[in-house]
């Protein structure tokens, strides 16, 4: 019988929450490193009970911890991550030269064969891989020292690496996203990299369509079609079809086309879901309710899901990595607000209900498909 | 020994109690302290100082014998009294926020 467990990170904490294929009844486990901020768990695709954990704090920095056992155990791992040589500048906020500092890995992304291969996005954007299971941290300083990234510059969030997206048909194949300088693709297992932002318009810039200085947050792809991307940016909904050589918007007739997260039904490639989120500086839902918005055409025909989830007096946010769906049949759909909540819809969207109500503000949702 | 007591979030981190010992060869200083602390129990590496440069992390402070010693010289000697295990070096998270 198969089953689920959505690893959840969260301000002050991770939670495991786990159900059988009805994803009906939950139990809820945790808080694990509780009082720490967990941006990101996630565990190997080789190895399901292997999970690593992004743990980090204000005051003691960033610790990376792993599980063999699915979680019941962890054991602090490697957590020196020193750029490669010397590293440069990139710009401030106030458009001033400023020299990278490592501050936490956003985001972790297991190899797909491999559970001691492991791959981390951090703040100040730069690209890490360790391949003995967390031990050890080596950057691959390619993408930190391409030509532009002296004129990235931070989002408001920071200047993070969120999203690690892996082509499973080819595993040289590496997308990456900054905010704020944009996508980017490495042909050659991060080795280096190419800016993959044609076609992205950004009037916060004033050469819109520039080459890097996008503020992307988020992309998303599915398994069975590797070529095919979708993007939630700062503003606008985009996808591409060339492996991101090129995008296109598809915001079509969404209320909004700001927000955080974008993902795409397990089952159904051209199946999109994204989360409207009112403007840059009104970070909460529209109208007071909470709405995924489901589009069954791949993008610019959207249509509001709203059955189970509220839609009176809500102003939650859903953050860049707190979308996540399984591969049941049919896919179940996940996400966590800043409010605590975390939601499920065990049909793809049609119905919602909350596994739980009152966790510390949500970071990240992964969900892995247990046999 | 040299007494450490550590913050709860790093007691947890490192799997030990609040008080910590740890043996120090030669004058025992806050580097030396902090080296022999890391090496014993390397979950704490980088949680209290800067992986590289070694410097502190802006948020933690040492304190001892009623004396805020954040800002000497990590290679001073500590006091006397810790020196002697009778006082501990104390380890703080820096109170920040609301």
């Amino acid at each position: 019988m198969s089953k689920v467990r959505v690893l959840v990170g969260t301000r002050k904490g991770a939670f495991i929450l786990s159900s059988d294929a009805s994803r009906k009844k939950w139990t809820v486990d945790g808080p694990h490193f509780a009082g720490w901020e967990i941006y990101h768990l996630k565990g190997s695709p080789a190895d399901p009970d292997r999970l690593y954990a992004s743990q980090s704090s204000g005051w003691f920095g960033q610790v990376l911890q792993r599980s063999d056992d699915g979680g019941k155990s962890w054991s602090a791992a490697g957590n020196q991550f020193l750029y490669d040589g010397t590293p440069g500048t990139h710009k401030w906020y106030d458009g001033s030269d400023h020299p990278w500092e490592f501050k936490r890995v956003w985001h972790l992304e297991p190899s797909l064969d491999d559970p001691d291969k492991v791959y981390a996005g951090v703040e100040d954007a730069a690209f890490f891989q360790s391949t003995d299971g967390a031990k050890t941290w080596q950057e691959l300083p390619g993408l930190r020292e391409h030509p532009s990234a002296g004129e990235w510059a931070p989002g408001a969030g920071g200047m993070c690496l969120h999203t690690i997206v892996i082509d499973p048909t080819n595993a040289d194949r590496i997308y990456i996203a900054i905010s704020a300088a944009g996508v980017f693709r490495s042909d050659d297992t991060g080795k280096s990299w190419k800016p993959a932002n044609k076609g992205l318009r950004s009037n916060t810039m004033p050469d819109e369509d520039s080459e890097v200085g996008h503020c992307v947050h988020r992309i998303a792809m599915h398994p069975s079609r590797p070529n095919t991307l979708f993007m939630q940016k700062h503003w606008d909904v985009l996808r591409t079809d060339d492996g991101a050589e090129s995008w296109r918007e598809v915001s079509g007739n969404l209320p909004t086309d700001f927000g955080f997260v974008i993902d795409v039904n397990a089952n159904e490639p051209e199946t999109v879901y994204v989360i409207p989120i009112t403007s840059d500086s009104h970070h909460f839902v529209m109208d007071g309710k909470l709405r995924v918005y489901r589009s069954k055409t791949g993008g610019d025909d959207w249509e509001a899901l709203t059955n189970g989830l509220p839609q009176e007096n809500c102003y939650v946010n859903v953050l860049r990595d707190s979308m996540a769906v399984d591969t049941l049949d049919p896919s179940g759909i996940y996400f966590g607000t800043s409010g605590g909540q975390v939601y499920v819809s065990p049909d793809g969207g049609d119905n919602w209900d909350a596994i739980v109500h009152d966790l510390p503000a949500v970071l990240s949702v992964e969900v892995q498909t247990l046999k | 020994m040299i007494q450490v007591v550590l913050p709860r979030n790093l007691q947890i981190l490192a799997g030990v109690g609040r008080v910590v010992e740890v043996q120090v060869d030669g004058a025992p200083t806050q580097r030396s302290v902090l080296d022999a602390l890391e090496a014993s129990h390397p979950a704490l590496l980088g949680t209290m100082r800067d992986a590289r440069t070694k410097r502190r992390r802006p948020m933690i402070r040492f304190f001892a014998c009623e004396e805020d010693l954040s800002n000497e010289s990590p290679d001073e000697p500590l006091p006397d009294e810790v020196v002697a295990g009778k006082e501990p070096l104390l380890i703080i998270g820096a109170i920040a926020g609301g």
